[in-house]
């Protein structure tokens, strides 16, 4: 079978934390429609790994490209189209929902006039909570909304670490049923997890240390 | 890039106005500083008159000190940070942003009550309008040169300690040089001198303090 080119390649990524050495000699491949989990213990590097291919970390050897070129060097191209959800959801407890998304469509530089944050609140069923400000949402109450920015600024790579953490059974389903979507568009994502995902798609794995 | 631009320093006035009352802390040491002058050394006009300058500019550099801190680092911590550090818009604009709203709310009031505090320490009418326009020029040059030591020690733990020995140094020259301009304007003497060489750091910091935070808050980020 012969698969499209891959839009994320990775070559011989090394990583150090202090003095240890948390991986060595990682390759990976991605291409439109495909979805990663990476696995592993505690402490054998997930997170130090899902940040390089963020762009956030820098590995000690190899390099990471997007459509070919390095992700360190055509930054801005890599940017517009991969969105990353870290531990820290990046959300401001003092604004509401509405204005924490709003703000993270302007990042991505969308319009103003761009509904897609409602839409996006809504697939999260969280849309009548739009004018409450962050602080009053339960955990993961507010891991739905770091959710719904994710989707509205429409990126085609999806960065997620640990996205089932907060949420309860029907959240999980959510994110299940979204990387689903995703990738029937066309969409990637690489993401982290302790529990098994279950997907219609084929996931594909990675397993560190 | 403007849009982004824009929505941050928006955001950014927003979050201070959710916070008045931190916001206040800053020129209340200013305002303290200089009222406690005349009550705690002479309250003789003719000493005053001398060391009105001086004072002024040292309770702004010290209050600028004072809120610098809180510049990045709630950003930091909740992963704004890593969201705008990963979003497309290249992170000095952002940078320079959350710079222009440190300075609309803790150097433009400081700029705004200090020809009051000035008239307290008797300062002459003249002597004040060279003051307000040092402040102008330097009040956001203590902004921006303060972003970058914040970014290199928003990292840390404790980093407040670090923070001051990294910029007190280069805070230095802009005090001399301010005083040396209010002084000279009480003494009748030209000022253009003094104003110009503040506007060439103004544009110096302008064109090269954005750059500089923006790689060092990738370093903390890493």
């Amino acid at each position: 079978m012969t698969s499209p080119p891959p839009l994320l390649r990775a070559s011989a990524l090394e990583c150090q934390r202090g003095e240890s050495l948390l991986f060595s000699d990682i390759h990976l491949e991605l291409s439109a429609g495909q979805l990663l989990q990476v696995g592993g213990a505690n402490g054998t590097g997930k997170t130090s790994l899902l940040r390089i291919l963020a762009g956030l970390g820098r590995p000690v050897e190899g390099e990471v490209f997007w459509r070919n070129e390095n992700i360190q060097t055509n930054r801005e191209h890599y940017a517009a189209e991969m969105a990353y959800m870290g531990h820290h959801l990046g959300l401001k407890a003092e604004l509401t929902v509405m204005e924490n998304l709003r703000f993270g469509m302007a990042l991505y530089d969308k319009p103003k006039a761009d509904t897609g944050w409602q839409q996006s609140l809504t697939r999260v069923g969280l849309s009548h909570l739009q004018h409450l400000p962050v602080r009053t949402l339960s955990a993961g109450q507010r891991q739905r909304v770091a959710l719904a920015r994710l989707l509205a600024t429409e990126a085609l790579l999806w960065i997620l670490d640990e996205p089932f953490t907060a949420l309860d059974v029907h959240g999980i389903d959510l994110v299940q049923a979204l990387l689903d979507e995703h990738a029937g568009r066309g969409g990637m994502a690489v993401i982290t997890s302790h529990q098994p995902v279950t997907l219609e798609r084929t996931l594909l794995q990675l397993s560190l240390g | 890039m403007f849009g982004p631009f824009i929505a941050l320093l928006r955001r950014d006035l927003l979050l201070a106005f959710r916070h008045r009352g931190e916001l206040a802390n800053p020129l209340l040491f200013f305002a303290l500083v200089i009222t406690l002058f005349p009550l705690g050394v002479s309250p003789e006009p003719a000493l005053l008159r001398k060391m009105a300058p001086g004072v002024i500019w040292i309770a702004a550099l010290l209050s600028a000190l004072f809120s610098l801190e809180n510049m990045f680092r709630s950003d930091f911590d909740d992963g704004a940070m890593e969201q705008m550090a990963l979003s497309p818009c290249p992170l000095p604009a952002l940078v320079l942003a959350k710079i222009l709203a440190h300075w609309l709310v803790s150097g433009l009031p400081m700029l705004l009550m200090a020809p009051v505090l000035a008239l307290l320490l008797s300062m002459p009418d003249t002597a004040i309008l060279t003051l307000v326009f040092t402040l102008l020029i330097g009040t956001p040059l203590l902004s921006l040169i303060g972003a970058i030591g914040v970014a290199l020690t928003v990292g840390l733990k404790r980093g407040g300690v670090l923070l001051t020995l990294l910029i007190l140094p280069l805070y230095i020259p802009i005090l001399i040089f301010a005083t040396q301009a209010v002084t000279a304007a009480a003494a009748g003497l030209p000022v253009e001198g003094q104003l110009y060489f503040l506007a060439a750091l103004l544009t110096l910091g302008l064109t090269l303090a954005p750059l500089a935070s923006a790689a060092a808050l990738r370093i903390s980020l890493n």
